[in-house]
């Protein structure tokens, strides 16, 4: 037992919006600068589609993650050995297309335009050549695009689906789609630490961000092919790599990232999670299917004597202990079983996990005629989206570990009808309670829609006091704090 | 795991200051979003450096009571990215004036001493006007310095005044509820020299003109936390997670504790995730789905098991018991209008008798008078306007009768109108004869109509209704639905059931929320009225959880009585000039000269041949001006200060003798209006005012037409003028004027659109710059904008450059204006006032049909003093209206004496010629003044106000302010943390104890009428005109046919081509054109605006996903690029509302020129019954009656754009 403490996350994907202000916020404060302008080390996508870079989730093409097959397990890019053999030639390594080419506007074109003969326009310029480009895909290009050919059909989860479960996924009055906002998971076995031929990055031992030493980072990529989910990102101005690092200066602060404080969907829950980090390596072997199940496994309950005692052994003080008991995270992922990681395969065990979306009923259509009175409310009998496409997506094709979380969530769902209608059979009732206990279902409703931004984003105290106090006295600090030159963040070596 | 390093070492750890000092900063301020977006958020701005760096919400609203979720946060995607405007190269830092322009004033200048002399040589010499003209919107902008451009500005007005009049200075800037005092700002200059205000509301489309038909409501709508107290929503034409994203967390929220959510959506959109059901129902076709919704409801919740609430709630809170007569109409009888008291012996000499109503007393037998109807509340005697069912004569119970189906003197065959169907119904109908004084008259119920028209067949009276729910001849059916709807029967079914069952259990917590999809629709009137049937039948208004929740493009403006003083000038002046848009744009921009009589009234089909129905539509707006039914200017084709010198030279004497003689001239056809020859010089708009807003694009509405005929610029409109043939009313002048406008000025701080258009661009303070006010419906709190930084490069906030020009323009005066001057004001039928009861019948004076007596069978006519030398001191100061007059919102008067003195002695003042005012000199001062005067923020204001409402009502309502009297919001303490207004009556809802709003619960549960002829909620609309035009009862009008729609009467297919239906859905990537050019915007979309197709359409015309696209018809053209998918279905195309023209638009190889924005492909069209005028709540309102911009029924040609874009 190797107790540590990680700073965690839920995104509720029923209630996500899909409107991007997660994103914007953290371009405005992060990455709203040269080198840094296609970096979005938090996007939203659009499911089924491809998303960003394109097709990242296709690890045949990207070689991102871990390779299941060999036992240690190695980076599906070859580790550190063969990353160096491959400094210069990294050929995993997504392309500029890939992403996408960042664009603006000549706009002072609208200003400093002549009088002639026709309306001035600004024409969209690369940022990178500064020639006029024409854009062809952007960082959001498939945004809202269910039923198309071209995005949606090339989703890679829709592997193993029926032709007739693909099929209903392009007919206007059958088919589905959702938001998948994504960040940087923080992983605990995160594989681009593991690919980092410079020792640049590191999991932070107080809240577990993922950090890259911007000092020692050298700009080798690997740690962008090493990611699986495609968040690091190669600064090509300061010729270093980014990606997100959790704001750790506002939760140092006591403040909640970016993202989560703009989330306007309510949808971002963020608290401590106690692991068992000496599992990690046991557990990241597991068949895809075991995946899920067994990194909740890694995780502890903080309320368990032994647990916290423990925990103080291995250093992690009082006060994280006292987050990790209010940690939203711990309930929905733990408690709840209503949180699953996304693609378990890749096996870097990532510490934000997803409440899957309940859909509308799926329509019968004839002659013309839409119909769905069939069923009332969102079930799983007449789902919209099928089980094998969620389950490729967050339990690694385990459909009944999906099919558990739908069931429990339809069941708190037709609880409340039960409480505040009173519309619903007393066999209905019954069997919604048999599912999740009444109790239960009342928290999770509670958790789910009534709780504040305390309650959904607990940030742990980070004792920076402490931190500070390594290397200089926090009483200097304190003065000292600020003075001296900045460095802008370009390229210094 | 050795990789995973552990790092001991605490120095490796000191770069992570990297990061930490890009964050830290040095100053957080509360600020918003001031225009366009309804949101209300509250943001706080970092400011580093002294420059802004970030805007992230803030989460400190204060909670509502009990089990409901925090508002925390608010602010979406958009807001998150205005912070890029601030120092982009789109900013504009310093005036511009073209330089054609600039040229020809300074030559004018060093030609002419007087500079008034010099601007008449330029815009009276037929070439140079000509020259800038042209030029207009084709770059050569100059920067110039401010004193340049406000002398321009003020000589300008100046010389429009004194050669044509007032009223041809125009200003437009939309919804002030964003930033009211920024809007405040223009309008209090324009109203203080006589100038007009075009309004928004209603040309956005947004009105809800069925809000004024059913309640006499402008629009009423609970705030998003009431979403989550429902258990049926039904959303329809909204998309709330595009366009309420800090909103919609209430509708996920209230799904997870139980709440079914129904879509109505042709398009797979993003609330349609939200829904347990996605319908997907033909787009503008929901109307049919509710009227068998209601066929439902009434059959088996009001007929086969009547359900003792939804009886009880419609007998109390609806017109349904009140008496109809039934006419007889050729062979057969017919709907006609309501029987007024007066008609009955019993009532004949009760005092307004011709507007007090009649339902059936179950106890007597006989018809009585209740209380609450219109006359009531403008009779002398107060205290009798309100909703107990009591006889407004002797006082006596009334047990009203709902329908006469089980006791009638005879059964009539009555005669229905079908519009969808070839044929007239004839239904049966009981009735009870009544003696009048016309003798025996038929009369039965508005609930027995309704049973008839929705073809509830009944024992006794079932003839012609429909057979069951599967007879698909009966119209009404959820048979007969599927045709139009796309929607299955089952599921027509299942959902009513649902939604009574619903509403039955909790008490009406059924809700709409609905919006702009449905309501930019020519028939939008009658689809929201199909909807609010099916909540008035299941007694779901007025109740939290419940209502119709319409949120687009009002956006309540809460402390509105003391803005209104101030935005209207009324401390000053009053009546101030407020111009309805549609039909000033429909006008004026000659967009009524590109329609053809004979298809446009095919589109509105009528229920029977009359002079109220068919024709062309100017025919109709040139009648309601004259009827005063609608307002329009200018008024005249003389100038209103020329016109009162002349009656005074004339011998008139006092302001009485000045309207008699200018009615004279007006009856003698010396004098006309300006509406019936809109083309003549004279009748122009001369200068227009654009602010906080985008007139010239997302605002323009058929936008190549006012590129033609109010700027004289180019246009890529090719449509014929059909209309020559078919008007009667107005002259036809062969050649149409191109470039009215003398003077476009913008104030901006985007080179947007129409800043690009505009002669002279002022640039403006950001949303981040200035102090100003906020509030919306969407939610209970008020907020402040306030200057995070100061106003950047050359910008000032709008409250400065309005005073900087009322100074100048007083400058100038001195000389030209040197005297206080009067004005004649024409006034139209108001709304809230006793004019409601102007015009029980339909007559036309200019026929002779009756006398033109001001106020009563034409507009008012009302002399004002101006006084432009003063103007600007008085722009400066809260007049001694305010403290005279008291404030006044929806008929309802309170004084403020005692706040006003408070202002005086304890707020800034401003002194001038001896007397002392609150000064209105800074924006936060003038904010200041109007929380303080206004009941939503000074609890001592609200309880005064109450007294006063209880006065009029009779009933208790003091009670709801005595809470909160202690109450006084500033603008200090919002700064702080965002406030929650409080309960007033200016509005009708109930907020104390921390409540959510919901409108129409003071109405039901204090009994307090709604604004309308029964006093009650209208199912039947007994208007000569509504009847003319068939929508009397709810009722349903097809589609409109493409082919009726001269859309496509010059443009030809041009190579592979299809042609759909084109639509302009509020979009995600801005709000209006707001946002939508920014980079922020434009990368996380698709680098411009695209247009959306369906995929099949897409491989009719060989079409592929992000292939160029020329979209056209004969009223403009668009480039864009295609994004295909089958979320959208065939035969529709979206292009989201609304792209700049000014950022990445390729030329057109089709017309030449620039691509144009999305209001290129749109001829705006007008519902002539929309325009009914003085009678009841068919009175008019700025922002608040009349006919809407209606553009949703338009049809494009697309064709993929061969070869490269062309720049």
């Amino acid at each position: 037992m190797n107790i540590r403490a990680q700073v965690s996350s839920v995104f509720h994907l029923d209630k996500c919006i899909g409107c991007h202000t997660c994103s914007v916020t953290c371009k405005n404060i992060w990455t709203d600068r040269k080198g840094a302008e296609y970096m979005w080390w938090n996007n939203v996508e659009t499911k089924p589609g491809t998303g960003y870079p394109t097709r990242w989730e296709d690890q045949e093409h990207y070689r991102g993650g871990w390779d299941g097959e060999k036992q240690p397990l190695q980076l599906r890019s070859g580790g550190k050995g063969k990353g160096l053999l491959n400094l210069f030639h990294n050929p995993d390594l997504p392309s500029m297309d890939d992403y996408y080419e960042p664009w603006t506007y000549r706009y002072q074109d609208l200003f400093q335009a002549g009088q002639g003969s026709d309306q001035p326009v600004a024409r969209s310029v690369s940022m990178v050549t500064g020639q006029p480009m024409d854009p062809q895909s952007g960082p959001n290009w498939d945004d809202d695009l269910g039923g198309s050919s071209l995005y949606a059909a090339n989703d890679p989860s829709l592997e193993g689906l029926t032709p007739d479960e693909r099929q209903q996924l392009f007919a206007t009055e059958r088919m589905a789609f959702f938001y998948l906002p994504r960040r940087c998971n923080h992983c605990l076995n995160a594989a681009c630490v593991a690919g980092c031929p410079s020792g640049a990055i590191y999991k932070r031992g107080e809240d577990g961000v993922v950090l890259i030493n911007q000092e020692k980072c050298r700009g080798w990529r690997m740690c962008v092919s090493a990611c699986p989910y495609k968040k690091t990102y190669y600064n090509w101005t300061a010729g270093k790599s980014e990606k997100c690092i959790s704001c750790y200066p506002r939760l140092e602060s006591g403040e909640m990232p970016g993202c989560y404080a703009s989330c306007v969907g309510r949808i971002r829950y963020m608290g401590v999670l106690l692991y068992d980090a000496a599992g990690i390596a046991a557990t990241a072997g597991l068949p895809p299917q075991e995946l899920a199940a067994a990194q909740r496994e890694l995780i502890l309950n903080p309320h368990d004597p032994a647990v916290i005692a423990q925990a103080r052994r291995d250093g992690i003080p009082f006060p994280l202990l006292e987050a990790a008991r209010q940690s939203p995270v711990y309930r929905f992922v733990k408690e709840w079983g209503l949180a699953l990681p996304l693609h378990p395969e890749f096996r870097t065990l990532p510490m934000l996990f997803y409440v899957p979306p309940l859909l509308p009923v799926l329509a019968k259509v004839e002659g013309g005629v839409a119909d769905m009175a069939q069923a009332s409310f969102s079930s799983l009998e007449k789902a919209r989206l099928p089980l094998r496409y969620l389950a490729n997506l967050f339990a690694g094709g385990n459909e009944q570990e999906v099919e558990a979380v739908y069931r429990r969530l339809i069941a708190v769902r037709l609880q409340r009808r039960a409480d505040s209608v009173g519309d619903l059979s007393a066999g209905e009732v019954e069997q919604a309670a048999a599912i999740v206990a009444p109790q239960v279902a009342r928290e999770i409703y509670r958790m789910s829609a009534l709780s504040s931004i305390k309650e959904r984003i607990v940030v742990p105290p980070m004792a920076r006091e402490m931190a500070i106090e390594a290397h200089t006295d926090p009483h200097e600090h304190r003065g000292a704090n600020g003075f001296g030159a900045r460095l802008a963040p370009a390229r210094r070596w | 795991m050795s990789w995973i390093q552990d790092i001991i070492d605490p120095q490796a750890r000191t770069w992570e200051d990297f990061y930490r000092n890009r964050h830290q900063h040095d100053r957080v301020v509360r600020s918003t979003h001031g225009v366009n977006c309804t949101g209300s958020c509250s943001w706080n701005v970092a400011v580093k450096d002294g420059i802004v760096a970030w805007e992230m919400q803030a989460t400190d609203y204060p909670p509502l009571a009990g089990e409901i979720p925090p508002y925390e946060p608010r602010g979406c995607q958009r807001g998150a990215s205005c912070s890029w405007y601030l120092y982009s190269p789109l900013r504009v830092k310093y005036p511009y004036l073209r330089g054609v322009l600039q040229d020809l004033w300074r030559e004018a200048r060093s030609q002419h001493d007087d500079p008034v002399d010099a601007w008449t040589s330029i815009v009276e010499s037929p070439e140079s006007r000509r020259a800038y003209q042209q030029a207009r919107g084709k770059g050569g902008f100059r920067r110039i310095d401010w004193e340049e451009a406000l002398e321009m500005i003020a000589v300008s007005t100046i010389y429009t005044i004194k050669k044509y009049g007032p009223d041809r200075v125009i200003g437009f800037s939309p919804i002030p509820a964003m930033s009211m005092l920024s809007y405040a700002a223009g309008s209090r200059f324009l109203q203080l020299l006589g100038g007009v205000n075009l309004s928004f509301y209603d040309w956005y489309c947004d009105l809800p003109n069925a809000s004024p038909e059913i309640w006499g409501e402008q629009t009423d709508v609970a705030e998003s936390a009431d979403w989550y107290n429902s258990k049926f929503i039904a959303v329809m034409g909204a998309n709330l997670g595009m366009t309420r994203t800090p909103d919609v967390h209430f509708l996920a929220e209230a799904r997870h504790n139980g709440t079914k959510v129904a879509v109505l959506s042709p398009d797979l959109n993003m609330t349609s995730k939200y829904g347990d059901w996605w319908i997907p129902v033909h787009a503008s076709q929901d109307g049919a789905f509710w009227m068998a919704v209601n066929h439902v409801i009434l059959k088996e919740y009001h007929h086969e098991a009547p359900t003792p609430a939804f009886l009880d709630y419609v007998k109390r809170y609806t017109d349904s018991p009140f008496l109809i007569e039934l006419e007889k109409r050729q062979d057969s009888w017919q709907p006609g209008r309501m029987v007024p008291a007066a008609k009955l012996t019993p009532y004949r000499e009760v005092e307004n008798g011709e507007f007090k109503f009649l339902v059936w007393d179950e106890t007597s037998s006989a018809p009585r008078m209740p209380l609450g109807s219109l006359g009531f509340r403008w009779q002398e005697r107060k205290g009798e306007w309100n909703l107990k069912m009591e006889d407004g004569l002797d006082g006596k119970p009334i047990s009203p009768r709902l329908s006469f189906a089980d006791e009638n003197d005879e059964v009539l065959k009555v005669r229905f109108d079908d519009f969808a169907g070839t044929e007239k119904l004839l239904r049966s109908v009981p009735v009870r004869y009544v003696e009048s004084d016309r003798g025996t008259i038929a009369v039965t119920t508005v609930y027995d109509l309704l049973m008839a028209q929705f073809g509830v067949a009944r024992p006794g009276v079932a003839e012609g209704c429909a057979r069951d729910f599967d007879d698909e001849t009966a119209p009404y059916t959820p048979a007969w639905q599927e045709k139009y709807s796309g929607v299955g029967r089952d599921t027509v079914i299942r959902f009513a059931r649902e939604w009574a069952d619903t509403a039955q259990r909790t008490d009406g917590k059924c809700s709409i929320i609905i919006g702009a999809g449905i309501n930019h629709w020519y028939h939008a009137n009658l689809t929201y009225r199909a909807g609010i049937v099916a909540l008035m039948l299941c007694g779901c208004v007025g109740k939290n959880g419940g209502g119709l929740n319409h949120y687009v493009g009002q956006e309540k403006l809460a402390p509105m009585a003391p803005w209104l003083t101030i935005a209207g000038a009324l401390d000053w002046t009053r009546p101030p000039r407020f111009q309805n848009t549609p039909s000033f744009h429909y006008v004026h921009s000659d967009q009524w000269r590109y329609e053809r009589a004979v298809d446009e009234e095919q589109l509105n089909p009528a229920s029977h041949d009359g002079p109220l129905a068919g024709g062309h539509t100017m025919d109709h707006q040139v009648r309601a001006v004259k009827r005063g039914w609608l307002p329009f200017f200018p008024q005249f084709n003389r100038n209103s200060l020329d016109l009162a010198a002349a009656a005074q030279a004339d011998g008139a004497k006092d302001a009485p003798a000045i309207v008699a003689w200018s009615v004279e001239q007006l009856k003698q056809k010396q004098l006309h209006f300006a509406v019936e020859d809109p083309d003549a010089p004279e009748n122009w708009p001369r200068l227009w005012f654009i602010w906080r807003g985008n007139a010239l694009s997302s605002s323009a509405k058929g936008q190549e037409y006012f590129f033609k005929h109010y700027l004289g610029t180019h246009s890529s409109a090719i449509a014929p003028e059909t209309a020559r043939d078919g008007v009667t009313e107005a002259v036809w002048r062969e050649k149409a004027p191109e470039g009215k406008l003398d003077l476009v000025v913008d104030i901006n701080f985007r080179m947007d659109t129409s800043a690009l258009y505009s002669d002279l661009v002022l640039p403006t303070a950001t949303w981040y710059e200035k102090d100003d006010l906020n509030t919306t419906d969407m939610h209970s709190f008020i907020h402040p904008l306030q200057a995070a930084v100061a106003p950047c490069w050359e910008a000032r906030p709008d409250w400065d450059i309005f005073q900087d020009i009322a100074r100048k323009v007083s400058e100038l005066a001195l000389v030209h204006l040197p005297e206080p001057i009067l004005d004649v004001v024409a006034v139209p039928l108001q709304h809230d006032t006793p004019a409601e009861m102007a015009q029980r019948e339909v007559r036309d004076w200019s026929r002779g049909e009756c006398e033109p007596i001001p106020g009563k069978t034409m507009p008012g006519l009302v002399v004002v003093e101006r006084n432009y030398v003063d103007l600007y001191q008085r722009m400066l100061s809260l007049g001694p209206g305010a403290r005279e007059n008291g404030l006044s919102m929806h008929g309802l008067t309170w004084s403020v004496q005692p706040e006003y003195d408070e202002l005086l002695a304890s707020r800034p003042v401003h002194q001038w010629d001896g007397q002392c005012y609150p000064s209105l000199e800074r924006a936060s001062d003038a904010a200041n003044i109007i929380m303080h005067l206004a009941p939503e923020t000074n609890g001592e204001v609200a309880y005064r106000a109450f007294v006063a409402e209880e006065k009029k009502v009779g009933l208790p309502l003091v009670d709801l302010a005595e809470k909160n009297r202690s109450v006084r919001t500033s603008f200090e303490d919002i700064a702080r943390q965002p406030r929650r207004l409080l309960t007033s009556p200016c509005w009708t809802g109930i907020s104390n104890d921390g409540r959510a709003y919901s409108a129409y619960c003071l109405n039901v549960e204090r009994l307090v009428p709604w604004r309308t002829l029964t006093g009650r909620q209208h199912f039947y609309l007994d208007h000569q005109s509504y009847l003319a035009y068939g929508e009397h009862l709810p009722t349903y009008k097809p589609k409109l046919e493409a082919a009726l729609l001269q859309d496509l009467v010059a443009s030809e297919p041009e190579g592979r081509t299809i042609a759909l239906n084109y639509l302009t859905p509020h979009g995600k990537w801005g709000i209006h054109s707001t946002y939508g050019d920014n980079h922020r915007m434009l990368t996380l979309s698709r680098g411009l605006h695209p247009l959306w197709i369906n995929d099949r359409d897409a491989a009719r015309i060989d079409l592929q996903d992000n292939d160029w696209v020329e979209v056209y018809n004969d009223h403009g053209v668009v480039m864009t690029r295609a994004v295909v998918s089958a979320r959208i279905p065939e035969g529709i195309a979206f292009i989201y509302h609304a792209p700049e023209r000014t950022v990445g638009v390729p030329k057109s190889p089709l017309r030449g020129g620039r691509g144009g924005s999305h209001n290129s492909l749109i001829r705006t069209r007008l519902k002539p019954n929309l325009m009914a005028g003085g009678y009841g709540q068919f009175t008019y309102g700025f922002n608040y009656w009349g006919p809407t911009g209606t553009n949703r029924d338009t049809f494009v040609l697309i064709r993929k754009l061969e070869g490269e874009p062309q720049w």
